[in-house]
């Protein structure tokens, strides 16, 4: 079987495997996305903002300060976490009970503001960041020649990935999560901190996305306006999984991915709005997206 | 009602006594380019400083009348330069535009310019409709068009060796004519190209494409893209070992964005610019002086600007006026010969006509200083690169 | 009664802005752009329905009524409607689909939709110009003998054509259509109960806005002279519902106000700045003008946080005793 549809089978598993490269990637962005939408029915457009700024944190640790990747790979996602809780403390919890779209809207403002921020100070050009020694190199896998740290980051999405999955919907902690969304008060007349509790998961949920921002960091320009047309992608990707699934959101993420990459073998041009397509017309078939739940 | 009588009495004579002279007291040069957004760096404020230096190099006036300067940041939307442009003529009294980057908004910017009779220099777009479909009386095209870089990139490279291409497009019109006007030098200069791939605009991965691209076996990878995608389609190909077989030939790419890449990276790749800061004594004293200033060493644009103002204020002086067509004839009639070019031609079409080069990025151990990045490969002959006078669309230059 | 004095003032001041001082080309901007807003705010503060595409409306009958006026040669009244036409067209086939849900589902509907519809823009090179933009739409002549190369008698136009579209949007708005609407955007399960075709009624309410977006999308081309992609970027349906929440969603006068504050902002910021640095002789407002998007995050979050019912919402909960919608 040399060739499907024309393309020459090595091309077409490398394109899949490629895809599936993109597809953890966006897994563990939506994955954020959706934990945040999920437990405290917000929608964070700030993501794109704090994936750049988990990015930029990795740069400054390395070029300032002189750690290393493995480092900011840990602290960088701590710092956008922390950000994350001072925004949710002082900003979010006032518009829980509100409509979604006031939520949407003042992390939209944040994104602006933060990207603005970084922009004055770094300009746009991007700064300089190479992949760390010990992932660098690739190796030849036959059909096509794979990048070590590619591979490093389907391991380290999946990884998150599933880790997160498993504290949500196998743990305890999980459970008085998911209680505390649904009926607060009941769960805090059980004596457990609800607000505390969607404070930290609101600084988890972007500390996931800064921890994705250190792993794009060697392969992906780190410039101030770097998450800007990520964050409509990963939008779709949570929508099409369903706003509150956990599940929904990687195994979509991953999905999209070799969706996405088969549509760069066969119809390049339209590998940005593919997307776009599948979500409307998942969107008319299952209305609350495909692992949703209609609220 | 008497006062209404006297001021527009004394209107009426200082809009025709004015006629000879330079007009409103002050020559006021405007300057409208994206300060904020991603083509900030390339020009932006760097562009501003640059004309402030030219405009204090000038002595501050000109016969005695103070020469002032306004900017603006059109955030990469054309509405808002050609509204601020149009502001500006009407109501601030500017007497020449500098258009920096997009050409959506240059585009927009010449047609008010030419509306008013004012004259518009464009430094920071690369859309040759400039000069061509879109011509006026009154626009120069002044530092470097994507045909000219499309040649010089592939003439030049098919004369070193690189026969064999493959693109990597950004899909939309700017990134298609890249493509075509290089790949019809590359195939004109006894080249081939073995295929293409177009990617969406602002892609976040490249992987694929550059698969594809290495798949073909093809000497040269040409980057019909710029900017963002540019860079990581550069970072991609490093990643992927496609800069082990492939020599990299960036179609529009400038200094910034090597410096943002780093030498590790981009070492051994081909591109054209129109100026480099480093190339003989002139432009090295000059870009001492920006780099006091601005801390980074000047791009292309940034040097266009510093130019086309320098040359305006001399034709100003020259002719004695600020009349635009009195400016615009002397612009056409004489050289340029200053840091930025010796032998710079304003064409009929508008088009600033100088030589282009074929640059080659160091490699990291051959960099002796910061900003030491390129090695000049060779010099493209300016009537060589643009657009010659049987291929223009300008009605003016038939 | 003071409401209709105080329209009646503002159309004064409108009349006379030219005589007054006003430039005419940012006026007849000003005037364009919160026609835009109005028509997204029929939408969304009286029917509920937040779009995230409307953008989508406003750039295709740009780019319609550019391409009827400059390559088709049309007589200007009838360019502009074309670029109605289209805009109601997309509105309809959008609206068809993205009805069918509810809440966020609908809004990403809407913004999918409009992202396909930019991409499509993005590569149509022939008919949109791609990234150079329509260029060298021509103003011509209205009816045949109002010459609208003057820009003074523009604005003038677009002030008419301004005026009677919110008067059609205030006539709907208290119409009994205009009643079930809002009714739908209180409490839809209760509006279906009552026997209405709730669905039919969310499509109108979209197609009129997209067409009245349209009419705005038009009329600023012909005033700009060219259309280019921003007018179909999300970035633009995100500014227009800024305008609105600065405004004042679900009031009439809200998203005029709201359309003059931020097209202000984009276009002042810069000069505003320079006259502060000249005031208070600190270099840093000097660069204010750089900081337009920073300095709309800013606005947002305030707005969010502080002044949910937008400017006019404010003031017409301080001053209760005008119940009605202002």
């Amino acid at each position: 079987m040399d060739e499907i549809f024309g393309i020459p089978t090595a091309a077409l598993m490398s394109q899949l495997l490629l895809g599936l490269v993109n597809g953890s990637f966006y897994a563990m962005l939506s994955l954020g996305l959706a934990v945040i939408f999920g437990l405290l029915n917000v929608i964070n457009f700030s993501h794109g903002a704090l994936y750049m700024m988990g990015a930029f944190l990795a740069w400054m640790g390395i070029e300032y300060f002189h750690l290393n990747y493995w480092i900011m790979l840990v602290l960088a996602p701590l710092v956008v976490g922390a950000f994350g809780i001072v925004i949710e403390r002082t900003m979010l919890r006032w518009l829980y009970k509100l409509d979604h779209l006031y939520g949407l809207l003042l992390t939209f403002g944040i994104t602006l503001m933060v990207e603005g921020v970084f922009r004055s100070f770094y300009g746009v050009s991007g700064q300089p960041f190479s992949v760390p020694e010990q992932l660098a190199g690739a190796t030849d896998l036959g059909f096509m020649v794979m990048p070590n740290y590619r591979a490093w980051v389907v391991v380290a999405s999946l990884a998150v990935c599933l880790s997160t999955w498993f504290v949500i919907e196998k743990t305890k902690l999980g459970s008085y999560l998911r209680a505390g969304t649904e009926n607060p008060k009941l769960v805090e007349a059980f004596g457990v901190n609800v607000p505390l509790m969607v404070t930290m998961t609101y600084g988890f949920g972007v500390a996931l996305a800064g921890f994705a921002g250190v792993l794009a960091a060697p392969v992906i320009q780190v410039q101030p306006l770097m998450g800007q047309n990520l964050i409509i992608v990963v939008f779709a990707v949570v929508v099409i999984g369903g706003m509150g699934s956990i599940l929904g959101s990687i195994l979509t993420g991953l999905g999209l991915g070799v969706i996405e990459g088969l549509t760069k073998v066969f119809y390049p041009e339209f590998s940005s709005t593919v997307v776009f397509l599948v979500m409307v017309v998942v969107l008319l078939l299952r209305p609350a997206g495909l692992f949703g739940k209609e609220k | 009602m008497k006062l209404k009588a006297i001021a527009t009495a004394c209107a009426c004579c200082f809009t025709l006594g004015a006629q000879a002279q330079i007009s409103g007291d002050t020559v006021k040069i405007g300057f409208i380019t994206d300060m904020s957004g991603l083509y900030a760096d390339i020009d932006g404020a760097g562009g501003a400083e640059a004309i402030k230096m030219a405009i204090a190099d000038a002595g501050g006036n000109i016969n005695g009348k103070k020469i002032e300067f306004i900017s603006a940041d059109h955030q990469n939307k054309a509405d808002i330069a050609a509204s601020k442009a149009r502001e500006w003529f009407d109501q601030q009294g500017v007497d020449m535009l500098i258009g920096g980057t997009n050409s959506g908004a240059n585009l927009a910017m010449a047609k008010v310019a030419a509306e008013k009779k004012k004259v518009f220099i464009s430094i920071g777009a690369g859309s040759a409709r400039l000069t061509n479909e879109e011509c006026t009386p009154y626009t120069v095209h002044y530092a470097y068009d994507t045909i000219a870089l499309a040649r010089g990139t592939g003439g030049a490279i098919v004369a070193q060796g690189g026969k064999s291409w493959y693109f990597l497009t950004a899909d939309y019109a700017f990134g298609a004519s890249l493509e075509k006007d290089t790949a019809d030098v590359v195939k004109a200069k006894g080249g081939k190209v073995l295929g293409s791939v177009k990617h969406p605009l602002s892609a976040s991965d490249f992987s694929s494409f550059l698969l594809q691209a290495q798949t073909s076996g093809a000497q040269i990878l040409g980057l019909a893209n710029a900017g963002g995608d540019a860079i990581n389609s550069i970072k991609a190909a490093n990643e992927f070992g496609i800069t082990k077989k492939m020599k990299l030939a960036g179609l529009l790419i400038f200094i910034n964005d090597i410096h943002s890449l780093g030498l590790n990276l981009t070492n051994g790749m081909y591109l054209t610019d129109g100026w480099y800061w480093d190339m003989n004594a002139d432009t090295r004293a000059w870009s001492k002086r920006y780099f006091e200033k601005m801390k980074k060493e000047p791009s292309m644009l940034q040097a266009a600007d510093f130019s086309a103002v320098s040359n305006y204020l001399k034709a100003v002086k020259a002719t004695g006026t600020d009349d635009s067509d009195k400016v615009m004839a002397y612009l056409k009639a004489n050289k340029i010969n200053d840091m930025f070019t010796k032998n710079g031609v304003v064409r009929p079409d508008g088009r600033m006509v100088h030589d282009m080069y074929l640059m080659e990025v160091k490699k990291q151990a051959d960099s002796k200083y910061p900003w030491d990045y390129y090695k000049v490969v060779a010099t493209i002959p300016g009537d060589q690169a643009y657009a010659t006078k049987a291929e223009t669309k300008c009605s003016l230059w038939k | 009664m003071n409401k209709k004095i105080g329209y009646g003032i503002v159309l004064l001041l409108a009349l006379a802005a030219p005589v007054l001082g006003g430039y005419p080309p940012f006026l007849s901007k000003l005037l364009c752009f919160s026609l835009f807003a109005c028509a997204f705010n029929l939408l969304i503060g009286y029917t509920g329905l937040l779009s995230f595409g409307h953008a989508a409306f406003f750039g295709t009958a740009g780019y319609a009524a550019g391409n009827a006026l400059k390559v088709w040669g049309l007589p200007v009244e009838l360019g502009i409607l074309v670029g109605v036409g289209m805009a109601a067209l997309v509105g309809l086939v959008m609206g068809a689909l993205a009805i069918r849900r509810q809440g966020i589902y609908f809004s990403m509907i809407t913004l999918a939709l409009a992202y396909i519809l930019y991409f499509g823009a993005l590569r149509a090179g022939e008919l949109t110009g791609g990234e150079d933009g329509l260029q060298g739409v021509p103003r011509g002549k209205l009816l045949g003998f109002i010459d609208l190369s003057n820009d003074t008698t523009l604005y003038y136009v677009v002030l008419a054509i301004f005026v009677a579209a919110f008067a059609l949007i205030v006539r709907t708005v208290h119409s009994p259509f205009g009643q079930v609407l809002k009714a739908i955007k209180e409490n839809e399960p209760r509006a279906i109960s009552l026997g209405y075709d709730v669905d039919k009624y969310k499509l109108l309410a979209f197609v009129l806005s997209a067409a009245l977006a349209g009419l705005a999308g038009a009329v600023n081309t012909l005033v700009q002279g060219f259309e280019t992609l921003t007018d179909v970027h999300w970035t633009m349906s995100g500014l227009v519902i800024l305008m609105t929440l600065v405004g004042g969603m679900g009031t009439l006068a809200g998203p005029i106000l709201g359309a003059m504050v931020i097209i202000a902002l984009e276009n002042k910021l810069g000069d505003l700045g320079q006259l502060l640095a000249s005031l208070t002789h600190i270099e840093w407002f000097n660069t204010l003008g750089e900081a337009v998007n920073m300095v709309t995050g800013f606005i947002f979050v305030v707005c969010v946080l502080l002044f949910r019912r937008g400017i006019i919402g404010e003031i017409i909960a301080r001053f209760p005793g005008n119940q009605k919608t202002a």
